[in-house]
């Protein structure tokens, strides 16, 4: 266990590392990237954008140019190309709010996911799990921007109904009442597209189960057919669902709910991000990214550890 | 004779599939005395699996269907409701199955899976089903029961898995035991182990077992009744005694054929039944066997009705064959080569 929490330590360094060059290099690659041109305005000379290039040290060569920033990134004084401000500050800023759209989001898609998974397969074939199915189906070819949109329209505030306030964030410790208030829309606009997603994988992981021979055991020693479905069949069929929830989870965590972030004006990673892909601003960007990123590696190992626990059979090399 | 435990009357048993009906099985009778062993023998597909499975009420589904009747001390289990059947699977009539590598559950531990079967019946606390299952455990011959049975499937070998599958059958003292083709999966020196477990077992825990099987010589020991299945049909039925050493269908002739044997003089080749059994869905007209049979004639094409053609009463069989004439050609067929040699 210890040999293998320092191989996966090691990993998740490395992965950092090659994520941060590689966003770094798409960065400074992609046309109009150039954060000197940008910063010295339409009107600038050539001398003007080579002495901000020299400020900000983008002169140097880019292996140099990566690691300062890293480096600052790290030391938390990096600041924002277009306002000055702290990247790190304005990450921690946002966590409250990203975490509190995230977890009550996660345990929505989570327990629903599950329940219309279970159903639907349990009734397969039948009027329960084809109105599931249909309603799965809408649920993840829906847009998440779309139904941000038309949820605001019809339940919140200058829309038909004024069932909600339309969008923002109340911190938790100040007004709980409004905190949950505010984010029912956004916890189900983030969910849907899950709920769908889970409820059909987990169908499909039912109906193998259900015929694996140690079912039949089960059902041969005379345990009830609820007994049956909970301890054996879901057990076993939720294995592969731990893996999705755990990296969808930390994507989410990470400041992957831009469009939600950004639709209901939750200003958390995800709407910082979205902030500075508006203004090409490479510094919250990168700490983004690598934020992101730390969450995708840490939660990945976490799986592999839930998985040796759920499945006995797997030992954690 | 004694009460019945279990009489199975003219079973059928029907699958709507997509490509037409299934007569997977089509009219069984018999009867279990306790302590006795009944042995079903045929070919893949020749309805003995799903025989015994719908006796524990294992088939029942939108597309199956039902006939006959089923007493277990006299009520139908057919009439049982699936809620209601969870008495008798496990407490009444326990089950082991052909492949012990899949069919206990990979994610919990042997114990732990016994147990549950035990607390399915019984008002037993952890405590208690833990120390029966370890005991059960001794019973079918694990080493170290006490610390095995903290184990988990993958850490047993495949012998090992067989008998704590056995342990779990027998772990709430069911009247029957019915072992779906136990041996299968085995290899021979571990088969004949598990062969001699279970019959001894019967007689400590009282129990009569129905013994499903593809081979005949694995219960040659311990059968006191044979049923030979093929194409969903009982062809012959007797004691252990008729069918080995009077057996009147050719089919049961040639799965005698097919087992080698040590008190025999020693053939270069097995005899092997050419062909492949018919489909359920489109079986040939009269004797169901006909289209494989080497002594075929006219009269086959007209199906012979499961009667006693011998002097043995309770002997019966399907084939339209003069008795004197089987008994002077079957060991061309169970044992080639030995006319010769004799």
């Amino acid at each position: 266990m210890v040999a293998f929490l320092i191989r996966r330590f090691v990993g998740m360094i490395l992965v950092l590392i090659a994520v941060s060059f590689i966003v770094y290099l798409i960065f400074i690659v992609i046309p109009g990237g150039d954060p000197a041109q940008r910063i010295a305005g339409r009107v600038a000379t050539p001398a003007n954008i080579a002495s901000i290039k020299h400020e900000l040290g983008l002169d140097q060569n880019i292996f140099v140019q990566w690691f300062k920033m890293v480096k600052s990134l790290l030391s938390g004084t990096l600041v924002s190309y277009y306002n000055q401000t702290n990247v790190v500050q304005q990450i921690k800023q946002g966590i409250p709010a990203t975490f509190s759209l995230c977890i009550g989001a996660g345990l929505i898609w989570l327990f629903f996911g599950v329940l219309v998974g279970t159903i639907s397969a349990i009734r397969a074939g039948r009027v329960a799990d084809r109105f599931i199915t249909a309603l799965a189906l809408i649920g993840i070819s829906l847009p998440v921007a779309w139904l941000g949109l038309v949820l605001l329209y019809l339940f919140a505030d200058d829309g038909l109904n004024t069932w909600f306030p339309p969008g923002g964030y109340v911190p938790l410790t100040q007004d709980p009442i409004q905190w949950a208030y505010h984010l029912i829309l956004p916890w189900l606009t983030l969910a849907v597209l899950f709920i769908g997603f889970y409820g059909r994988v987990l169908r499909s992981n039912i109906l193998d189960t259900i015929n694996e021979d140690f079912v039949r055991t089960a059902k041969a020693k005379g345990l009830s057919s609820q007994r049956i479905i909970v301890k054996h069949v879901l057990r076993a069929s939720l294995i592969p669902i731990v893996t999705l929830f755990g990296l969808d989870f930390a994507a989410v965590l990470g400041g992957g709910a831009i469009i939600t972030e950004t639709v209901y004006n939750v200003q958390g990673v995800g709407w910082y991000a979205a902030q500075a892909i508006g203004q090409q601003d490479l510094p919250p960007l990168m700490g983004v990214t690598l934020y992101g990123a730390a969450f995708i590696v840490v939660f990945s190992t976490l799986i592999d550890i839930a998985y040796a626990y759920l499945d006995p059979r797997i030992r954690l090399t | 004779m004694a009460e019945p435990l279990l009489d199975v009357k003219d079973l059928k048993v029907r699958f709507a599939t997509e490509d037409g009906i299934v007569q997977a099985v089509s009219g069984i009778s018999f009867n279990l005395e306790p302590g006795k062993v009944l042995g079903i023998v045929g070919e893949s597909g020749s309805g003995k699996s799903v025989t015994a499975m719908t006796i524990m009420g294992l088939t029942r589904g939108v597309n199956a269907r039902f006939d006959g009747e089923v007493l277990y001390k006299g009520t139908d289990l057919l009439n049982v409701s699936d809620s209601g059947m969870q008495e008798y699977r496990g407490n009444e009539i326990g089950m082991i199955f052909q492949d012990p590598m899949t069919s206990l559950n990979p994610v919990y531990r042997i114990g732990a899976q016994i147990a549950e079967a035990i607390q399915a019946h019984e008002e037993v606390d952890k405590r208690g089903a833990r120390a029966r299952s370890v005991e059960l455990l001794r019973q079918v011959g694990i080493p170290n029961p006490e610390t095995r049975v903290d184990d988990y499937p993958h850490q047993f070998s495949g012998g090992m898995r067989q008998r704590a599958m056995i342990a779990m059958a027998l772990s709430c003292n069911p009247s029957i035991l019915i072992a779906d083709e136990p041996t299968t999966a085995l290899d021979v020196t571990i088969q004949a182990q598990i062969v001699e477990l279970i019959g001894r077992l019967k007689d400590d825990f009282k129990s009569a077992v129905i013994f499903i099987t593809h081979d005949l010589g694995v219960i040659a020991e311990i059968a006191d009744e044979i049923i030979v299945m093929y194409a969903g049909r009982v062809v012959e039925q007797g004691t252990t005694r008729d069918v080995f050493y009077d057996p009147q269908m050719p089919y049961t002739w040639g799965l005698l054929g097919s087992i080698p044997r040590l008190d025999r003089p020693r053939v270069d080749r097995l005899h092997t039944i050419e062909g492949s059994p018919p489909s359920l869905i489109n079986l040939p007209q009269g004797c169901k066997f006909r289209p494989r049979c080497p002594h075929a004639f006219e009269k086959c094409t007209e199906e012979p009705q499961l009667e006693n053609r011998v002097e043995t009463p309770g002997h019966l069989d399907r084939c339209w064959l003069d008795v004197e004439f089987k008994r002077n050609h079957r060991d061309e067929t169970i044992s080639p080569g030995s006319e010769e040699a004799a």
